[in-house]
């Protein structure tokens, strides 16, 4: 057997290192330092943020492939890193608040948000599917314990649960969908599928059944319908940091290795499942926003908006076009500002004592008692229902714009109608907030610096990003994936 | 030898069969076991196809995967527990406190 | 190919013939004198003190899980110990890479032993 040393550069991982080194920090410090502040532990992570945050852009434009080709440190992949660790960033300011006091271990709580980030950074930076896998697993395994991390609550408890049965279900699923093509190609390189079926063409039972297992897998992460089952549950019974940060960041890593995988191995102008996508992207868009109007509880109308809006970034997939990429990215990064953002606000108006204010009914009133928490949800409710001048609109103009210029005329039609939908459900809570008196006298503690620090954040860049897009999208240009 | 069709047909017909117990079991514990089922199916899959096909990337995946799923059950397991001591019921059809 | 199958399938109708043969034959032939004694699990054993249902500690579980844990990782060293010798002529870049991948547990049994995880009372 011949054996030779893979060529390593291990500044490749310098970003995962960072903040696999700083989760283990923030887990192990509390054992031999009694009576850490929560503070602290944030601001530890938050340190580990700023220093992979500069590890990462050092690493821009540098296309490194590391460990043989294991990990791709392309632009692609540090721009998606970067939308994440905003997100990851923005759900540590919102774990501050009052309301989130009932964790009991808040040294596991930022641990376990960390370890999930490094899972998203693995799962973008790479074409080779058993790091994607890994990847995926670090993350989704972190994430069933963020969910389930008020152990004392059932409403946590069983979120985690469902979870865990349903992503358990899905890995299933994705693991048969890569041994069948592994099984075609004989590589379980993305790169190397791809120019397996260039050669042979996209067909085969082996292929085609290894591409839809796959599909399904990625689709139950990224909550695509039919496979949106648990997102409401999910959403509603997580703590509310783990809900925002979980909507942006699983959807965007799912949607990275969706487009690598459409990129390297078929071409979308040239494959039959064109179709495929096309309808998952219209039901995800349509079931998302018709229910989402039945909803009294803000939390879970907003879980419905969220497998909307992975509908809107779908159409940006199926474009198959560097616009396209770009434009996922520019709108995945409004999206992570303004959900976590909506999010930040539930938590800002929640109670101290475990009631959490989430019906519709609770927000009456309330934008006048608490005018900057109102004036944010205002505009991300804007933001997400897209009227301009928010970054919400532009984005969605970009993904319209690129699936029309790739023909997708009628896909758009419907993406626009489905935006006027969700206006409904949206400016609802502007209505409540700010059109009706309070029925009862609803008792918000005192918010955080930090959360409110956030929120101003957010606000900033949603207005940012639509008035100066260009800046942002020039940024997305340069980061998409070369054409193969 | 065996023809490696044959390991493929065992393995599918085991994967079908943990999907089949997810779908219509009802306890947490036995749906559990069945996805541990459908992930031992993609091991079969994975070694029979990497001695078909004389690559180690199979085998190497294979390691892997009984890791994640041991990480996966000591995750798994210990959510069991938190809802059987809240809940004092694994059965999922009595889990529906959060419902829209 | 299949015939190769044949003696397999051979030892198996073999099998079966004999043992079920054997069962049969006693059935047939054996004296039936059941008591309560006799019918008990473990005639010549111990008398059962309880039911075997009981709930168990919440300590075995949490044994059984560290042991699941920290057991499973032997899979890694024992591809990583078959090429080791080879390997190590190259430059310590392997044994670096274990010591990480030993690090990282015993962060792991670090925590588990802090937390208490590993006391019974």
């Amino acid at each position: 057997m011949d054996l030779s040393l893979p060529v390593i550069h291990i500044q490749s991982i310098y970003p995962q290192m960072i903040l696999v080194l700083f989760a283990i920090i923030v887990v192990i410090l509390p054992l031999f330092v009694h009576n850490l502040k929560r503070e602290l532990l944030a601001l530890i992570s938050v340190v580990g943020l700023v220093l992979a945050y500069f590890s990462l852009i050092n690493l821009w434009g540098q296309n490194l492939t590391g460990f043989n080709g294991m990990i791709v440190g392309d632009n692609f992949s540090i721009a998606f890193s970067i939308i994440f660790l905003v997100g990851a960033f923005l759900a540590v300011l919102l774990s501050l608040n009052t309301v989130e006091n009932e964790y009991l271990n808040y040294s596991d709580f930022y641990s376990m948000l960390l370890f999930a980030l490094v899972g998203l950074l693995m799962m973008v930076s790479s074409t080779n599917l058993l790091v994607i896998f890994i990847g995926l697993e670090i993350l989704s395994i972190s994430l069933y314990v963020l969910a389930g991390i008020r152990k004392m609550r059932v409403d946590s408890i069983e979120a985690s649960l469902k979870y865990f049965l349903l992503g358990a279900f899905a890995t299933g699923f994705l693991l048969y969908g890569i041994a069948l093509l592994y099984g075609a190609s004989g590589s379980i390189d993305l790169v190397e599928i791809g120019k397996y079926i260039q050669a042979n063409g996209f067909s085969g039972t082996f292929i085609l059944a290894g591409a839809a297992m796959l599909l399904i897998g990625l689709s139950f992460k990224a909550a695509f319908v039919p496979f949106h089952m648990w997102t409401p549950d999910v959403y509603q019974g997580a703590p509310t940091p783990v809900t925002a940060f979980m909507s942006a960041g699983v959807k965007g890593a799912a949607l990275a290795v969706l487009l690598r995988f459409v990129w390297t191995i078929a071409p979308l102008s040239k494959a039959d499942w064109t179709i495929a996508i096309w309808i998952i992207a219209f039901l995800t868009m349509t079931v998302g926003n018709v229910v989402a109007i039945a909803q009294s509880n803000v939390k879970r109308m907003l879980a419905y908006s969220s497998i909307a809006h992975a509908g809107y970034l779908l159409v940006g997939v199926l474009a198959g076009s560097q616009l396209g990429q770009a434009s996922i990215m520019y709108y995945l990064l409004v999206y992570t500002m303004m959900n976590l953002g909506a999010f930040g606000v539930i938590s800002y108006l929640g109670n101290s004592n475990k009631q959490e204010n989430l019906n519709l009914r609770d927000y009456r009133g309330l934008g006048f008692k608490h005018p900057f928490a109102g004036l944010a949800m205002a505009i991300f409710m804007f933001s997400l229902a897209g009227v301009p001048p928010t970054g919400g609109f532009v984005g969605k103009f970009y993904l319209f714009n690129s699936a029309i210029q790739a023909g997708y005329l009628w896909l758009v039609i419907f993406g626009v109608m489905n935006s006027v939908i969700s206006a409904y459900y949206y400016l609802r809570v502007v209505v409540n907030l700010y059109m009706h008196e309070p029925e009862k006298e609803v008792a918000v503690p005192k918010a955080s610096l930090g959360l409110s620090f956030a929120l101003l954040i957010a606000m900033v860049a949603v207005l940012q990003m639509g008035i100066m897009s260009s800046s942002y999208f020039e940024f997305f240009r340069q980061a998409v994936i070369a054409m193969p | 030898m065996v023809p490696v069709n044959y390991y493929l047909i065992v393995a599918a017909i085991l994967f079908a069969l943990g999907v089949l117990g997810v779908l219509i079991r009802r306890n947490a514990l036995i749906i559990f076991m069945s996805i541990e089922l459908m992930l031992n199916a993609v091991n079969l899959t994975f070694v029979a196809l990497a001695r078909h096909l004389h690559s180690i990337d199979g085998q190497i995946f294979v390691f892997f995967i009984m890791t994640v799923a041991a990480a996966e059950v000591a995750v798994g397991l210990a959510i069991i527990i938190s809802v059987f001591r809240l809940k004092g019921t694994i059965h999922v059809d009595e889990i529906n406190l959060l419902r829209g | 190919m299949v015939g190769e199958l044949v003696p397999i399938l051979v030892l198996l109708a073999v099998a079966v013939v004999i043992v079920a043969g054997i069962i049969g034959l006693t059935h047939l032939f054996g004296p039936k004198h059941p008591d309560p004694v006799k019918l008990s699990p473990y005639e010549s054993g111990m008398e059962p003190v309880g039911e075997a249902r009981t709930r168990f500690s919440i300590r075995f579980y949490i044994i059984a899980m560290l042991f699941v844990l920290f057991d499973i990782e032997v899979v890694f060293f024992y591809p990583w110990a078959v090429v080791f010798k080879k390997l190590l002529s190259m430059g310590s870049f392997i044994l670096i890479e274990m010591l990480v991948f030993v690090g990282l547990l015993l962060v792991g049994y670090l925590y588990a032993w802090k937390k208490g995880a590993l006391e019974w009372d």
